[in-house]
């Protein structure tokens, strides 16, 4: 099989390259995520181990109940997160695709931030903590300083970022200056935040007085986003401001200096540096870059969705993004689309765990494969016997997945 | 100082001096803290250590260090050292190697006998704080030492968190239903030999990107034993989540030691098991036929192919031999620390060990310090709260973090990894 890999190589047209079933191995994988989801809740259901009791005799039944389970479960899933059909008015069936949008919106923001290191050849694990700091910073401004609307919003949303910015910065110039890996300084990092939010939340300036609880008073109105369809829905102007950082990113990668100088160091820091370019600035400018985004991550969650700071602003968007940026293959819409996917599936998945007690951690083993999956067309392929006069040759690293891979020729983790 | 000659020393050491500031640099900025901190801001009390118990059949008299005086004594000792340094560099030399870790030492005792003289209670147990530092790094060398056998073979083991966590659950399910605790261990290992499994097919057969499997699986195992810990488990965790716990063996008359028998003598297979792996991993990778080819797959796998080494088999064994390893460091959680499984118990440990690993330059001996230095901080934090300290309890529980920030940007420095660690290997 290896022997045939040249060859493989070499007859592969440009033309195959982009349409090479990539996008179908994406809908196979997704299915076949779905699927295999959809076995796991079948066999923890209590229906279908009551049935499987009397399987031999009546197998109709059991077969009946395990797809009541799943697809009982999936459908609350989809209201949740798209239509909700039994909804009394227009307004409230597409109040789920809202949510989804909402959830999406820090989901996508950190990920463009995980995204663009990765494409300078760092591995950001750190924007669980880059939210955090970023959430703290905006928070500060917007309970704190009196200013007018708009501009308040305006110095809470720039506090924010420089927040994350702040966390971000740490680990670069550490890993310029000291050759200290990104990887355990960004980890570390998520830790002190948390404790350090922890803190402040027990100081004068952030807790909310005449309360005991760690949590802070509320922002100001002035520094709030404004929601975008009224009050009706939890959709607010940090989802514009994400489409505009994916805008943002996109330009910056493939239309300017600084984002080309950064793909070369992501691509080969040796030669990166042979032609000129600083590969310590562009560690620190990536760094603060991806902090900063994260931060408006931050930014989104407690000017947008929660309104007041507590210690689990961040919930688990910093770790969601790592999995958004790897789905998005770290391309600004790619990040921007898995955004929406994973924000649709964190929204339906509350509904569903309401709806028909499945656990929400089924969304979580759904999403890894997806990314498993995707990252592995020729097992895809194979599953699905699909391509199989091809499959043979093309056992090799996919072409699509050769921008993160050379994340790790940049020398990713360890 | 009358170290600072002249002369240069000659030699072939000396041809590529780049004067290199780090040091004295950080070592001063630590005089600096030892003397704002330890020296001026020294509480007015006597730090006691306790070293034995009462209940001790050998008992060492407690250690009582007066805290201004130590505090004095270490902020002018680091000085110098400072200084010595300081001058070192200036004459193109390089600081010794010993020097830091004097330097650490004596900053301990400064820090130790500063916190624990300004407690509410200055009196702390030495032995206590040690023993549970090794208690709680266990899990943490099981997971490093996972990580030393994957990177030496050149695969990325960034899922380690989730072969403790899916040894965790599956020692706590096998555990409880056999009702035998030694078949949790076993089916611990199973379990992270299984999530090694897809690591290796996916990274090794499939070429994917090691970083991205690693962080994947972890979601992934995070997912399926949070799902069925809040399915299966939940429903009847008198059968499936109330496992037994492993033994303490206490070897007779050695556990009575002071200090190190507690360290060494009193503790559940998986503490034996930890000692014995971090050895038989180091002799295996330095001293053997089996360990020169695996480090040689890891370095440079085309020579090692050449030589007729199988370098994609050897990588997959290792990396099953890994997940093993880890998923015995799985078993620590819910069989000897918890009784019970609950979902992301291990709380980032994986991650911890991967620093720990980093720490300790892919080395099974320094992989195995670098955890135990995590897990003495950590639990100096625990056993701080308990005396009260002045200290906000949230900055003591980031000491531990800090702490592996400064050391791996100051001590560590450029570490360099396995060279083939992280790339798949394609036969031409």
């Amino acid at each position: 099989m290896s022997s045939q890999l040249q060859q493989g190589d070499s007859s592969r047209s440009v033309l195959h390259r982009i349409m090479g079933g990539s996008t179908l191995v994406a809908v196979l994988a997704v299915v076949l995520s779905i699927v295999l989801g959809g076995i796991l809740i079948a066999v923890t259901d209590d229906r279908v181990a009551e049935t499987s009791a009397y399987f031999f005799s009546r197998p109709g039944d059991m077969l009946t109940a395990a797809w009541e389970a799943a697809s009982g479960a999936y459908i609350a899933l989809f209201q949740g997160a798209i239509f909700n059909p039994r909804a009394d008015t227009v307004a409230q069936a597409i109040r789920p695709l809202t949510e989804t949008l909402t959830v999406a919106t820090p989901l996508i923001l950190a990920g463009l931030g995980v995204a663009i290191a990765f494409r300078t050849g760092l591995f950001n694990i750190g924007a669980q903590g880059q939210i955090i700091l970023g959430a703290t910073f905006a928070a500060w401004v917007g309970f704190t300083l009196e200013l007018p609307p708009g501009l308040h919003l305006l110095i809470a949303v720039v506090a924010g970022f420089i927040g994350g910015a702040l966390w971000g910065f740490i680990p670069g110039i550490l890993k310029a200056r000291t050759g200290a890996h990104e990887v355990i300084v960004t980890i570390m990092l998520n830790y002190v935040a948390v404790y350090l939010v922890a803190y402040l939340l027990f100081t004068p300036g952030f807790q909310n007085p005449g309360s005991s609880n760690p949590i802070s008073p509320r922002l100001d109105d002035s520094a709030l986003y404004p929601l975008l369809l009224g009050s009706g829905y939890r959709l607010h102007l940090g989802f514009l401001v994400a489409i505009a950082a994916t805008i943002g990113v996109w330009w910056l990668l493939n239309r300017s200096t600084t984002g080309f100088e950064l793909r070369a160091v992501g691509a080969n820091p040796n030669a990166a540096r042979t032609a000129g370019i600083s590969v310590t600035k562009g560690y620190v400018v990536v760094m603060m870059i991806a902090g900063g985004l994260a931060g408006l991550a931050g930014v989104a969650q407690v000017a947008g969705t929660e309104k007041v700071l507590t210690g689990g602003i961040a919930a688990s968007f910093g770790f969601d993004a790592i999995t958004v940026a790897l789905l998005g293959r770290s391309h600004p819409w790619g990040v921007f689309f898995a955004g929406l996917l994973f924000g649709a599936f964190r929204a339906g998945g509350v509904q569903m765990q309401t709806q028909t007690g499945t656990p929400i951690d089924i969304v979580l083993v759904v999403q890894s494969l997806i990314v498993l999956f995707i990252a592995a067309p020729p097992l895809v392929k194979a599953i699905f016997r699909i391509d199989q006069k091809k499959k043979k040759k093309t056992t090799k690293p996919d072409q699509s997945s050769e921008d993160i891979t050379t994340t790790t020729a940049a020398g990713g983790v360890a | 100082m009358s170290v600072a000659t002249e002369t240069r020393p000659e030699g072939p050491t000396h041809t590529a001096t780049v004067r290199n500031w780090k040091a004295p640099i950080g070592f001063g900025v630590g005089a600096l803290v030892a003397l704002l901190v330890f020296a001026l801001g020294s509480p007015a009390q006597t730090a006691v250590f306790r070293i034995s118990n009462d209940s001790d059949r050998f008992r060492l008299a407690d250690v009582a260090l007066p805290a201004t005086a130590v505090g004095w004594f270490t902020a002018v000792a680091l000085t110098l050292i400072a200084v010595y340094a300081f001058l070192q560099v200036r004459n193109g030399r390089k600081v010794a190697r010993w020097i830091p870790i004097v330097y650490g030492a004596l900053f301990m005792i400064g820090f130790l006998t500063w916190v624990v003289g300004s407690a509410n209670t200055p009196s702390i147990s030495l032995a206590g704080l040690i023993a549970g530092s090794v208690t709680l790094a266990i899990p943490l060398i099981f997971g490093s030492l996972s990580g030393v056998l994957c990177e030496r073979v050149g695969v990325v083991n960034i899922a380690i968190e989730g072969q403790l966590l899916s040894g965790a659950f599956a020692a706590a399910v096998a555990a409880s239903i056999s009702g035998n605790a030694y078949v949790g261990l076993i089916a611990a290992a199973f379990a992270g030999t299984l999530v090694s499994v897809v690591l290796a097919v996916f990274s090794i057969k499939y070429y994917v990107n090691q970083i991205i499997v690693g962080v994947v699986l972890n979601v992934l195992v995070s997912g399926l034993t949070g799902f069925l810990a809040s399915t299966l488990l939940s429903r009847d965790s008198a059968t499936f989540n109330s496992p037994p716990s492993l033994p303490v063996i206490s070897i007779p008359f050695l556990s009575d030691l002071p200090i190190i028998g507690g360290i060494l003598f009193r503790q559940s297979i998986v503490g034996y098991l930890m000692y014995v792996a971090v050895i038989v991993i180091y002799v295996g990778l330095f001293h053997t036929k089996w360990g020169l080819r695996v480090r040689a797959v890891g370095e440079h796998p085309q020579a090692a192919d050449t030589m007729g080494i199988k370098v994609n088999s050897t990588r997959f064994w290792n990396v099953l031999l890994g997940g093993a390893v880890a998923g015995f460091g799985g078993a620590f959680f819910t069989l000897v620390s918890v009784s019970s499984f609950s979902r992301d118990m291990t709380a980032g440990a994986g991650y911890i060990a991967l620093a720990a690993l980093i720490f300790g330059r892919w080395n099974p001996i320094g992989a195995f310090f670098a955890a135990l230095l995590f897990g003495f901080f950590t639990n100096l934090q625990y056993v701080l709260s308990i005396v009260g300290t002045s200290v906000p309890s949230q900055f003591m529980a980031m000491l531990p973090y800090i702490v592996t920030i400064l050391a791996v940007a100051g001590l560590v420095g450029r570490s360099r990894p396995p060279a083939a660690s992280g790339t798949p290997y394609m036969k031409e």
